[in-house]
């Protein structure tokens, strides 16, 4: 395998982890524009961890991922005392709090970053994605998942139908800032340095948009939208600038035409087997008689 | 049955005021710390720069008051003014050595900034198809707007470069007053950006187009049963803001001399922060909010150097979030800000 191509699957795996940490709190209705934070917080704390710590790389991963799902725990309650513009003011102000932070502190390089030296390759990055694109699968096929979607879909029937919105919200956040500290973590241990102005509001802001442009309805969602959107560029060698240029039009466009995600329910309805074997089923007893 | 006086009612006005009161005793305690000679300097250049924020902040306001719609757009258009006036220059179209010319180049650059507004106005809100039954369908025309970003940023960054540019205006004079060093493109622009958002303000408290976005802030049904033409009234927001933006645009080129394709992005922050400390939603507040903003930049740049800047005010910003949402001035704001 190329290096070239490893490079650019790598990317691919970590994009899918920090974009299923968007997802889980976007499927329930929460908007997080700061995950970049979430990911300087996994990456910094892996980097310290290892650099200066010195632990091993198994111990420093989850490590990291606890932090960046415990900041994300106490972040939640204020945040999800906002709504809509302000949810996503808040989450924003996070993100660049974050980042100016660790540009600032010389505790964790400043302007020069930070060298991490244990190292990870390829097949672990895959290997945590797939296992992270599984369990989310998983998480939405539980009840808490369709609490999840119950929220997402209307709040006030929510709360009438006796569901704990609050806790619902605050999990799901968490869970969130746990994949993207995940996606930090593992980003700082293959590419082997981290530096505070990577994690940039542009950072969240195309994370976010590769997943409201795959759908947050269904978990094949943030699959497909990041797929594309780290993939395309590749294949068709646009270069520089007029990548931006060319995914801000999709984007525009997305929004006119079909704002829900390339993904929605209603498609993977009409294509899931169970549907089908029903279908089947009454147009083969009505043809029947 | 006791008759309690009951102090809920003044509450956010204690708020305000304790908020108020805080700030006011760090400038005396800052007065007292640099003495009054350097307090003014920094207070007066505080007050330039936060009119230039406080206009782009009212760009803010307006299209969230009226639309509910965050527009991730209006730094970019504060970006497109300098810069397409700087291209203007660069490229030889106009010349800085006739006489007025470079005023027609920033005009230019206005013009360029409310076009691009309409574009927006055009791509995103017309083809809104609002879905009930989805938390996320507000964030449509943000998302929009962001793809507007990236791509009016990345055609200036195409084709105008990366870098940060000179725009020097041959024309500088400075007038004294008791010490201090005012230059007068300062003034004028200070009082222009005044100007024209008091304009604004009398516009919608007095014109039928102002009644006509009030009621469209209020609620875009009711409006549009009581006869508004919604679909004629919410371009003139569009064009509001691409002018607010522009000036403002062009106004910091003036003033400072340096363009660049991210002059937007700092710019938008501090926008964004005045309009939150000011009350969403409320023209005067963004007022208040730009020039406290713009002091508080100052004074952090004097006592912390230049790079803390940025998470002082997104820290406050995200603080002001936390505990007062609604800003100083919630209670006067000219439509139910969306929370």
């Amino acid at each position: 395998m190329s290096g070239y191509l490893s490079g650019v699957l790598a990317i691919l795996c970590i994009n899918l982890i920090f974009a299923y940490g968007i997802f889980v709190p976007a499927a329930a209705g929460q908007i997080n524009l700061g995950g970049a934070g979430f990911q300087a917080i996994g990456a910094y704390g892996t980097a310290w961890l290892s650099s200066v710590a010195m632990w091993p790389v198994w111990i420093t991963i989850p490590a990291s991922m606890l932090v960046a799902g415990l900041i994300g725990f106490l972040l939640s309650f204020p945040v999800l005392r906002t709504r809509g513009v302000y949810m996503v003011l808040a989450t924003f102000a996070f993100g660049e709090v974050v980042a100016g932070f660790l540009l600032r502190t010389e505790f964790f390089g400043g302007a020069i970053g930070m060298v991490v030296p244990a190292h990870v390759g390829l097949p672990v990055l895959a290997c945590c994605a797939v296992s992270v694109i599984l369990l989310t699968f998983y998480l939405m096929a539980t009840r808490f998942g369709l609490l999840m979607r119950s929220v997402n879909d209307d709040e006030a029937v929510a709360v009438l139908m006796g569901v704990n919105v609050r806790a619902i919200q605050v999990a799901a956040f968490t869970i969130g800032g746990a994949l993207a500290g995940l996606s930090g973590a593992l980003y700082a241990h293959n590419f082997s340095f981290v530096e505070a102005q990577y994690f940039n509001s542009f950072l969240s802001i195309y994370v976010l948009l590769f997943v409201l442009i795959g759908g947050v309805q269904t978990v094949w969602g943030p699959l497909v939208g990041t797929s594309i959107f780290t993939l395309l560029p590749e294949v068709m060698r646009i270069g520089g600038s007029w990548r931006y240029v060319v995914f801000g039009a999709v984007i525009v466009l997305m929004m006119m035409l079909r704002p829900q995600g390339l993904v929605t329910r209603a498609m993977i309805e009409r294509v899931s087997p169970r549907r089908l074997r029903l279908r089947r089923a009454v147009v083969g007893g009505s043809h029947g008689r | 049955m006791t008759n309690k006086p009951s102090l809920a009612r003044y509450r956010p006005t204690i708020q305000a005021s304790a908020v108020i009161g805080v700030l006011i005793a760090a400038l005396l305690i800052a007065a007292v710390t640099f003495g009054a000679q350097t307090m003014a300097r920094l207070i007066v250049s505080g007050l330039m720069l936060g009119s230039i924020y406080m206009t782009v902040a009212v760009a803010f306001t307006l299209t969230i008051g009226v639309l509910n719609f965050l527009n991730f757009t209006i730094p970019t258009l504060f970006m497109l003014t300098g810069m397409v006036a700087w291209g203007l220059v660069a490229k030889g179209y106009v010349k800085f050595a006739d006489g007025w010319a470079w005023l027609a180049a920033l005009a230019v650059g206005v013009a360029t900034a409310v076009v691009a507004s309409l574009l927006v106005e055009r791509f995103t809100f017309r083809y809104l198809k609002m879905k009930y039954g989805d938390a996320t369908e507000h964030a449509i025309p943000l998302v929009s707007s962001l793809g507007f970003l990236l791509i009016f940023e990345n055609l200036v960054l195409i084709f105008l470069g990366s870098e940060s540019q000179r725009f020097a205006v041959p024309f500088n004079a400075d007038i004294h007053i008791g010490g201090l060093v005012v230059g007068v493109p300062q003034i004028v622009s200070c009082a222009l950006a005044i100007a024209i958002v008091a304009t604004l303000s009398f516009i919608l408290k007095n014109t039928r187009t102002g009644r006509a976005l009030r009621t469209i802030g209020e609620s875009p049904d009711t409006a549009s049963l009581l006869g508004v033409e919604v679909d004629k009234v919410v371009p003139v927001v569009f064009i509001l803001t691409g002018l607010l933006a522009g000036v403002a645009g062009a106004l910091f080129t003036v003033n400072y001399g340096d363009v660049s394709p991210f002059m937007g992005d700092n710019v938008g922050t501090k926008a964004i922060a005045a309009m939150v400390l000011g009350g969403v939603g409320s023209i005067w507040g963004s007022i208040a909010g730009g020039f406290i903003i713009g002091v508080i930049e100052t004074l952090s740049i004097y006592v912390f150097g230049g790079d803390s800047v940025q998470m002082v005010v997104w820290g406050l910003l995200l603080l002001i979030i936390i505990v007062r949402p609604q800003g100083l001035f919630a209670t006067v704001s000219f439509a139910k800000a969306k929370m």
